[in-house]
């Protein structure tokens, strides 16, 4: 026996037989059929419903963004800001704080030497990958320096690469606009 | 050794040496005392009050650091009185510390915040500013103080004066009024200046080669071997490998000493300390290479590098004589590799008069009465027990040679000319573009190996990470080219070659690859050889 195994208490899960219905395989096939057929219909009915201005009927409605705003909720978590002091210095102090406790790894901090010498660190590189992140607002909470904050409902950071995602200092800052890339590179997966 | 004692520690009966300090005794048995000042190395002036504990009888707490152990005393370190003059002690301790945890390199493996956690958990009643000192004090070639966060528990102070002995930090001025510094017209320049960062307790006293690279909690810890020298301190290795961009890829990010009473208790010197930068140093070697028809290196990967050295120095041996080859070898190459070189020469019948294993000019240094030796590699003493003769040096070697295979270390410039040259190692050489055959070898940090320092004490040697691109151990590299040449050699990992060893040769008899942590003494080559 594993030992292992003998400290948990093991449930063994009995697959049940396949009846003779199943066996014949048409039969299930065809009730799969059906169950696809209907939601097909339903869908096709609410759609027109919307195309006809009837929204109540609240279902898989395909929202047709960017043409329609997409509608978020009030308090959702979106895209990262990084705080100024009140001389226009970052506010981060390169704790890895924020580093640490995400849970995606998507946050790349370099610490160097302040001048000020009561700061006495800063980041010398403060790099998010966007689409690495959860949005689960951790590195918000870790901040002892209440330097990084999200914004609400603001989800337009478009990139034709993986590259275009990585938001870096001056732009979480908001000194630079990001400006993603226009041409797809040839490798839209590499990062830089 | 003292009398034995019977004595009551929290309620639990143990004995202990007559006269041993209650804290170290407690130690013993698995119950840890908060303690700033003392130090195992460096005495019990009992200035942090910390470690005080209740002592059945006494009128006061008393502090463990300074009592010692006598018959049927009754000692308990975690009764309420006891937790809250810790606690109390604890709360005078952080009324002046500037709380900065954020950008301090200390923190997570700081005693403030381990003990605050453990111990601590008031309240502050202290509702006063909190006194301001000076930071990012440049002290000394290594080491960064910041006045603000120091306790005053002076283990630094007693480290210069008692250790080593340059005496170049105090304690000046009185009350909350004092601060740690270095006298007047000194600085901390000494040879161990690193190790007052180790027993700093706090964050006061920085490292400034480590300073704000990476935190302590993203490290790695592997315990192993420096072999800067012929002490072969222990020492523990700190990876980050997780998240490379905070060290700029570089792996290791520095060597910690780590306690071993046979050797270098706690202490390391500055220049094995700062030596964790060839690891990744722009000079390591990634992947083999030999010269091709036109002068350029052309690289090769290493089973073809085995196979086609091999067949080469065959056929040269075949046709000029194994008397006109030589082996360079270096004290840096442990013992498996010096085994496994050694049947490498015995298959050719390479003579004996043509193996050099003295240290190389660059190869000594200064040597002081602590911890450093003049020799600057590791592995003199095991390669002595092996039957190498470390006293030949280059110069008394036999001419006319017509091929060396030189490892670790600068050959002569005549050796540029020979028409077969092989050159092993880790960190490239001037000598490395002029060999013919370029092999690629691991770090010390990369493997697991034994070596044998001055004393004749084996420790090993563990791999904290793995092998920079295409290197292999230097062993596995002599081991190749003996199956590649038809000979024997089986093993496949550094453990089946100590085995091996321990079998074959006198001086490692009945020894273990699975070394005690402060190693086991060698059987004297001397006596080995009788």
């Amino acid at each position: 026996m594993n030992p292992v195994l003998d400290k948990h208490r093991v449930k063994t899960v009995v697959r049940p037989e396949m009846r003779f219905q199943e066996q014949v395989y048409l039969i299930e096939v065809w009730k799969g059929l059906l169950i696809t057929s209907r939601h097909f219909f339903v869908n096709l009915w609410r759609h027109c419903m919307k195309a006809l201005g009837q929204d109540a009927a609240a279902a898989s409605v395909t929202t047709q963004y960017p043409e329609d705003p997409q509608v978020t909720a009030h308090r959702s978590r979106t895209r990262h800001r990084l705080l100024k002091r009140e001389d226009g210095t970052p506010r981060c102090v390169a704790c890895m704080l924020c580093e640490t406790v995400c849970p995606a790894k998507c946050i790349y901090i370099k610490a160097e030497e302040s001048p000020d010498v009561m700061i006495e660190k800063r980041a010398k590189t403060f790099k998010i990958d966007l689409g690495m992140c959860v949005f689960c607002g951790y590195c918000v909470e870790a901040c002892p320096e209440d330097a990084i904050r999200m914004d609400t409902q603001y989800i337009q950071f478009p990139g034709s690469t993986r590259a275009d995602l990585i938001w870096d200092m001056p732009e979480l800052m908001g000194d630079r606009p990001k400006i993603p890339s226009l041409t797809p590179s040839k490798d839209p997966l590499s990062r830089p | 050794m003292a009398k034995l004692v019977k004595f009551n520690l929290d309620g639990r009966e143990i004995e202990a040496p007559e006269g041993q300090l209650v804290i170290e005794a407690a130690k013993d048995v698995g119950i840890e005392v908060p303690h700033y000042c003392y130090h195992p190395g460096l005495g019990n002036p009992g200035v942090c009050r910390l470690c005080v504990c209740e002592v059945e009888g006494a009128p006061k707490p008393q502090m463990s650091c300074r009592t010692a152990v006598r018959e049927g005393m009754k000692v308990r370190t975690d009764s309420p009185v006891a937790r809250r003059a810790q606690a109390a002690s604890l709360e005078f301790h952080l009324a002046n510390h500037p709380l900065d945890c954020p950008v301090c390199d200390q923190a997570g493996e700081c005693h403030l915040q381990d003990y605050y956690q453990g111990y601590g958990l008031y309240k502050s009643s202290v509702r006063e500013d909190k006194r301001h000192k000076q930071k990012r004090k440049d002290i000394g070639r290594a080491v960064m103080l910041d006045q603000e966060r120091c306790i005053q528990c002076t283990r630094c102070v007693r480290f210069t004066d008692e250790v080593s002995k340059t005496h170049e930090l105090g304690v000046f001025g009185r009350g909350d009024r004092s601060v740690l510094d270095v006298y007047p017209g000194m600085r901390l320049d000494n040879p161990y200046s690193g190790n007052v960062v180790d027993i700093c307790p706090v964050g006061a006293l920085t490292d400034k080669d480590f300073r704000f690279s990476v935190r302590a909690w993203y490290l790695d810890k592997t315990p192993s071997l420096c072999t800067g020298c012929a002490r072969v301190c222990s020492i523990e290795v700190h990876t980050n490998t997780r998240r490379p961009w905070h060290t700029d890829g570089r792996r290791v990010a520095r060597y910690k000493p780590r306690y071993n009473t046979e050797v270098n208790r706690w202490w390391i010197c500055d220049e094995g300390r700062y030596s964790y930068k060839s690891a990744d140093s722009p000079t390591r070697l990634k992947a083999s290479s030999t010269l091709g028809a036109d002068g350029h290196a052309v690289q090769v990967a290493p089973a073809d590098a085995a196979a086609r050295l091999g067949s080469e120095l065959g056929r040269h041996i075949s046709e000029r004589g194994a008397d006109g080859f030589a082996f360079i070898l270096s004290g840096t190459l442990s013992c498996e590799d010096l085994f496994a070189a050694k049947q490498l020469i015995s298959r050719l019948g390479v003579p004996a008069s043509n193996i050099v294993l003295a240290p190389a000019p660059e190869q000594l240094g200064e040597q002081d009465d602590i911890l450093r030796r003049a020799e600057k590699v590791p592995n003199l003493y095991g390669a002595t027990a092996l039957g190498f003769d470390v006293s030949r040096s280059l110069d008394r070697l036999k001419a006319p040679l017509w091929g060396a295979w030189v490892v670790d270390r600068e050959a002569p410039a005549a050796f540029k000319g020979l028409p077969f040259t092989v050159w092993q190692g880790p960190n490239a050489v001037r000598f490395t573009s002029e060999a013919r055959w370029v092999l690629a070898a691991s770090h010390t940090v990369e493997e697991k190996a034994t070596y044998a320092n001055f004393q004749g004490r084996l420790q090993r040697a563990n791999r904290a990470v793995e092998s920079l691109g295409e290197s292999q151990p230097d062993w596995a590299w002599f081991g190749a080219v003996l199956r590649a040449m038809g000979g024997d050699f089986p093993h496949q990992c550094a453990g089946s070659v100590f085995k091996a060893m321990s079998a074959a040769e006198p001086a490692f008899h009945g020894l273990s690859f699975d070394l005690p942590a402060e190693g086991a003494p060698l059987v004297a080559a001397e006596e080995a050889v009788r």
